[in-house]
């Protein structure tokens, strides 16, 4: 039996109806129509679905939709400013991160939300931060430089917090 | 001079990668599109003896339940001998044999579990070298090993004379190199969204990496003219040689035909992993013969590669790793015996170089022990051997633009080596007789050296 869930998702107020077995990933994608949240291998392995979950990065496809009830979700659309980029993907941008792009949105997102954490990290313990997501075309040193020279204030000034 | 040459520049798409907002093929849906699962053999090899879909049809949610009967023409891949739908008999684990298109994933799957196959367990062959052997089950209808032309068992390449040289030969260096299968895994998986459009076009959003040959593949499938399909590439996340075979075109272009609805037929990750096309075992036996100075005076070399079950892109793997597998040395006296086998296992695919490199990961393990086994250094090896301009290759064509030389210096200089004077100056476009001095120089400067063994 399917059962409506109320959460906040970029701010914004949502209701989904969803069964027991549903993760947030099938929520985000198929009943709200969400792209961003990619699936790769829906086993928490690739990263390629992480969202922000009450501030925590969380693999999406992990989290089962019925128990954010009441929470607060970030997705890549919610971090994308309305005009130009977030410094974070500025950053990977402009230093060239993404090939195939694929395992970026999951990439951005689990950066925005260590760096809300660790401002002003370096380059190791970025490199631990992004550790679970997969880039099956090995650009991992691109994004890992990216997100230290974001944290750095080099693509502008980062937001504060989250939405 | 140049806006972009020798600049940075954004990548075109870089922006939407960023935001979220590419759409790939999986990010695709339609309004009132079904969803597509496909029931798949259990066993490595195996007899149909029957199929019922009956139960299956009357399932709730149920558009359409297709068996190889449902194909207008159930072959397909680049040799097209790859069922669509599995026929009498099954010859790899994972094999489609039956494909469902209902409302949901959870309507799809109900329907697989009503699918009841009978099938009667065959006996496999899995190891390439065991399937070689005279008592190895059949496979194939023309046997496991594949005729080249449809008449050779092997693929020759021969020049000079090899007994001459093994016999010209300070020391003789044999080994065996075998490699493992290999998946792609593309981060994105392997999905296709097909429908009819409003001219009665079938369309499909595929994760090929080759749009005219898919779709020219598949025209024979659906018996339709090129003119009534219509392919379109997203960008995909990912291939690496698994989109130049097809895994989910075909299927959900049937299941789109016969609902006359949008289906959407993706692959997960276990599905991708355990039973699309991969990068298939080889093996390579390989015998040098070489002078105290490092020249290599003869090579033999046998290849053996594992096709799966179908041919796929392993014939085109098999004969560009037959021409190059000698590598980027002069061998004047060489023999190189290829041959494929077919075995139970997912066929082989494309992936990153084709059958080239995987020789390469072979000859090179190979001439490092041919070095120590003379006593030059793993550098030296290559110089020596090392092909210049002009120089025919193993298959006879002449070399241009060769930057072996320079490519080995290169890689010196990235690894920190230290190269002896005569290698730095040495050059791809050296004549062949300054070459032969350096080869001169090299020997004796290892005159009086004590050979290890």
């Amino acid at each position: 039996m399917k059962q409506i869930v109320s959460f906040i998702l970029n701010g914004n107020p949502v209701e989904a109806a969803v069964a027991p077995e549903h993760t947030l990933l099938e929520t985000l994608r198929d009943g709200l129509g969400l792209t961003s949240p990619k699936c790769g291998c829906n086993h928490g392995d690739c990263g390629s679905c992480t969202v922000i979950l009450d501030g925590e990065a969380v693999k999406s496809c992990l989290v089962l939709a019925m128990t954010v009830s009441g929470k607060r979700v970030e997705t890549l659309e919610g971090i994308t400013p309305r005009e130009g980029l977030h410094p974070v993907q500025k950053a990977m941008h402009e230093m060239g991160a993404p090939q195939c792009g694929y395992c970026t949105p999951g990439m951005v997102m689990a950066s925005v939300a260590y760096l809300r954490k660790n401002p002003a990290p370096d380059l190791e313990e970025v490199k631990e931060a992004l550790s679970g997501n997969l880039c099956r075309c090995a650009s991992y040193d691109k994004y890992a430089n990216a997100v230290v020279a974001a944290s750095r204030g080099e693509f502008g000034v980062m937001p504060k917090g989250g939405v | 001079m140049y806006s972009t040459v020798g600049k940075r520049m954004p990548r075109y798409d870089g922006v939407g990668h960023v935001t979220g907002r590419t759409i790939y093929v999986s990010d695709v849906r339609m309004p009132g599109m079904l969803v597509a699962k496909t029931l798949r053999c259990p066993y490595h090899r195996a007899r149909i003896k029957s199929i019922d879909t009956s139960e299956a049809k009357r399932m709730p949610g149920v558009h359409a339940v297709i068996t190889k009967d449902d194909v207008p023409h159930n072959l397909f891949a680049m040799v097209p001998d790859h069922h669509v739908l599995a026929e009498e008999i099954t010859r790899y684990k994972g094999q489609n044999v039956a494909a469902v298109a209902a409302v949901s994933k959870e309507a799809a799957l109900d329907a697989l579990a009503k699918i009841r196959v009978d099938y009667e367990e065959l006996e496999a062959v899995i190891d390439p070298e065991k399937a070689l052997l005279p008592d190895a089950p059949q496979i194939r209808p023309e046997g496991n090993i594949h005729l080249f032309d449809g008449v050779s068992p092997v693929r020759r390449i021969r020049r000079g004379d090899v007994e001459k040289g093994f016999a010209e030969a300070d020391f003789i260096v044999e080994g065996r190199y075998a490699t493992p299968c290999q998946e792609h895994a593309p981060l994105e998986p392997c999905s296709t969204v097909a429908y009819l459009d409003e001219s009665g076009k079938l369309v499909l959003h595929s994760k090929t990496q080759g749009l005219y040959f898919t779709l020219g593949d598949l025209a024979n499938v659906f018996k339709l003219p090129m003119n009534k399909l219509k392919f379109v590439g997203n960008t995909i996340g990912g291939s690496f040689g698994s989109g130049n075979s097809v895994h989910t075109d075909h299927i959900a272009g049937l299941l789109a035909l016969a609902t006359g609805k949008p289906v959407r037929f993706a692959l997960t990750r276990e599905e991708e992993i355990l039973f699309t096309t991969i990068r298939t075992p080889w093996v390579f036996t390989i015998k040098d013969g070489v002078r105290r100075d490092g020249k290599i005076t003869a090579r033999k070399m046998k290849v053996l590669h594992d096709c799966g079950a179908y041919t796929e892109l392993g014939l085109y793997a098999t004969e560009k790793n037959a021409n190059l597998v000698a590598g980027a040395n002069r061998i004047e006296n060489l023999a190189v015996d290829s041959q494929m086998v077919y075995t139970n296992k997912m066929p082989s695919g494309s992936m990153r170089g084709f059958g080239v490199n995987i020789g390469q990961y072979a000859e090179q393990v190979h001439l490092d022990r041919v070095a120590r086994a003379c006593g030059v250094s793993p550098m030296a090896i290559r110089f020596i051997n090392a092909f210049h301009e002009g120089d025919p290759a193993h298959v006879g064509n002449v070399l241009r633009a060769v930057s072996t030389i320079e490519t080995l210096q290169g890689v010196a200089d990235a690894a920190g080596v230290e190269l002896e004077k005569m290698y730095r100056a040495m050059s791809s476009k050296d004549a062949a007789a300054a070459a032969d001095r350096v080869l001169e120089e090299a020997g004796m400067a290892l005159d009086g050296k004590e050979v290890p063994q």
